[in-house]
């Protein structure tokens, strides 16, 4: 495996690693680790860094919705073009082009569900390429990015064994 | 009552003290667990909850379920291991009985069983329950704990009858090249050694693939392998495991079990079927992850003054502490509440060094070895 992508292994499981630890988990020296993540994000592998949160558990937490949206093309407008227009509003976290009976599923996040709402009414229906809108509001969250939502460890093993 | 005198001679395991020391206290980090933190593979947990639910709660066959000897042999082609499914394999309640079963099947009362040390605990025990005398043959630090023909003549193993491996090494991490088994291969045919191999820490190795004794020129007819699920596919409570072997060694281990056991739980058959057929991408992500941990465990010991040789497989560390291992391990639980299990507990060559196992979390591993390092600085 290159050192990019062992790199890149430990920062998806945790970003907050320093760079001296992934050094050590990996067996590359510290510079090399520096260079490696320069390049991920000059090359925008990696474009950013954020926490898994479980908004649930925040006093006036967000809420969050999956929409989706199908949508109408001509010969000057492509999904680029119509994604690059739905993706400007702060409120989408997350965009995708997906298979299926839908073109694009957004992940919304909000304020309030009424936030949402207005949004997907207000400002995504009307698009004139858009054609159908249905949204799901997330009820409540199990995993995200990998991690399981749940409280503490349950780690019953023996505390030491031969 | 009267206990038998074979019973009253058997000693406490010295991994009990420890035990009952880190258990006294409850803010405990402790790299002490023998075992992995993962849990099973979904898919096999779900193929044994899904056994239970169509009522497959009879006995299997003495040797295991052929459709399971079938996927044991089709999974040790990796290691270059053929075995008949029919005749040369037998599925056993844990690596642990498939250990015992060799012992019983294999050393007569009086024969010497050559064990190299520092090494698990249970094959002493377990030789002398068969009737046999244990001989240690250290291992050595300057040798990264890999077992070598000069530490073999040393210790008088000529004139043993069995040899016991255990590669990768619990407690110490250690592995063997196909060069190092060539050695001892050789020493095991001039001096005519039948070999106990307990490999099963062979799915967990970093770097280089794992190799087996078993597989040396002459050495398959005197070798009985014992692998299983528990360590690989993190199933050690379901308590699964195997023999691999000549017919004659597996037939006379299989009489033994028909009494014994009778057939390994059945519960834990189709979980393993699952784990061989679908699981093997889980098991690369805790290798994965393992080795992660293994490199930033080894790294810090190194950091902080306590030698440690790179492992090659297992989920263990075995610094040098430099000293008395038992004091240290208990001020180390004491004054950081992180418990660790001096090496003196695995045998001779042991001492001095410290039992550090990295299968718990990053997270944990790091607060640990902080608290060591903490440690450690004090005492200078």
């Amino acid at each position: 495996m290159d050192a990019e992508r062992e790199v890149l292994d430990v920062l998806a499981r945790n970003a907050r690693e320093d760079i001296d630890d992934i050094a050590a988990q990996t067996g590359l020296d510290a510079d090399a680790v520096a260079d490696a993540i320069d390049a991920l994000e000059a090359d925008n592998v990696v474009h950013g860094y954020q926490a898994v949160v479980d908004w649930d558990r925040v006093d006036e937490g967000k809420i969050r919705a999956i929409a989706e949206i199908n949508v109408e093309l001509d010969r000057e407008t492509g999904y680029e073009q119509v994604a690059d227009q739905i993706a400007k509003f702060p409120a989408v976290d997350a965009l995708h082009l997906v298979s299926g009976d839908y073109d694009f599923a957004v992940e919304v996040l909000g304020e309030t569900m009424e936030d949402v709402s207005r949004f997907i009414s207000e400002q995504v229906a009307p698009m004139p390429e858009v054609t159908q809108t249905v949204t799901h509001y997330i009820m409540d969250t199990y995993k995200d990015g990998g991690i399981r939502f749940e409280d503490g460890d349950d780690d019953d093993r023996l505390s030491v064994s031969p | 009552m009267r206990l038998s005198d074979r019973a009253r001679d058997l000693p406490e395991s010295g991994i009990r003290k420890f035990f009952e020391l880190a258990e006294a206290r409850d803010d405990v980090i402790s790299l002490g667990v023998g075992e992995p933190d993962f849990s099973a593979p979904w898919a096999a947990r779900t193929a044994a909850i899904d056994s239970l639910e169509r009522g497959k709660t009879s006995y299997t066959s003495n040797r295991g379920m052929a459709a399971l000897r079938e996927r044991i042999a089709a999974h040790h082609e990796r290691y270059d291991q053929s075995y008949d499914p029919a005749e040369e394999i037998l599925v056993t309640t844990g690596a642990s009985e498939a250990v015992d079963l060799a012992f019983r099947a294999l050393v007569d009362p009086g024969d010497t069983v050559a064990v190299h040390e520092p090494t698990y605990i249970s094959y002493g025990p377990g030789i002398e329950l068969a009737g046999g005398e244990p001989l240690t043959v250290p291992t050595r630090a300057e040798d990264d704990f890999a077992l070598t023909r000069e530490s073999l003549e040393a210790a008088g193993a000529a004139e043993a009858d069995l040899l016991v491996l255990c590669y990768p090494n619990n407690p110490t991490g250690a592995t063997m090249t196909e060069e190092e088994y060539a050695e001892v291969a050789a020493f095991c045919r001039d001096e005519d050694l039948r070999v106990i191999a307990d490999e099963i820490y062979s799915a967990l190795t970093y770097g280089a693939e794992h190799a087996s004794i078993a597989t040396q020129p002459g050495m398959r007819e005197r070798t009985v392998v014992v692998n299983g699920f528990s360590k690989a596919y993190a199933m050690t409570g379901l308590r699964l495991g195997y023999a691999l072997g000549p017919s004659e060694a597996i037939d006379a281990m299989n009489r033994i079990h028909q009494y014994t056991m009778l057939s390994a739980p059945t519960t834990p058959q189709y979980a393993a079927i699952e784990a061989l057929d679908r699981c093997d991408d889980e098991v690369a992500e805790m290798v994965d992850e393992y080795n992660r941990r293994r490199r930033l465990v080894v790294s810090r010991f190194n950091e902080m003054g306590l030698d440690t040789f790179e492992p090659g497989g297992a989920f263990y560390a075995f610094p040098d502490c430099g000293g008395d291992d038992e004091a240290f391990a208990e001020e180390l639980l004491e004054a950081q509440g992180v418990a660790v299990v001096p090496g003196s507990v695995f045998g001779e060559g042991g001492e001095g060094h410290l039992r550090v196992s990295y299968a718990t979390s990053m997270r944990e591993l790091k607060e640990a070895t902080d608290r060591i390092a903490t440690f450690v600085e004090g005492r200078r």
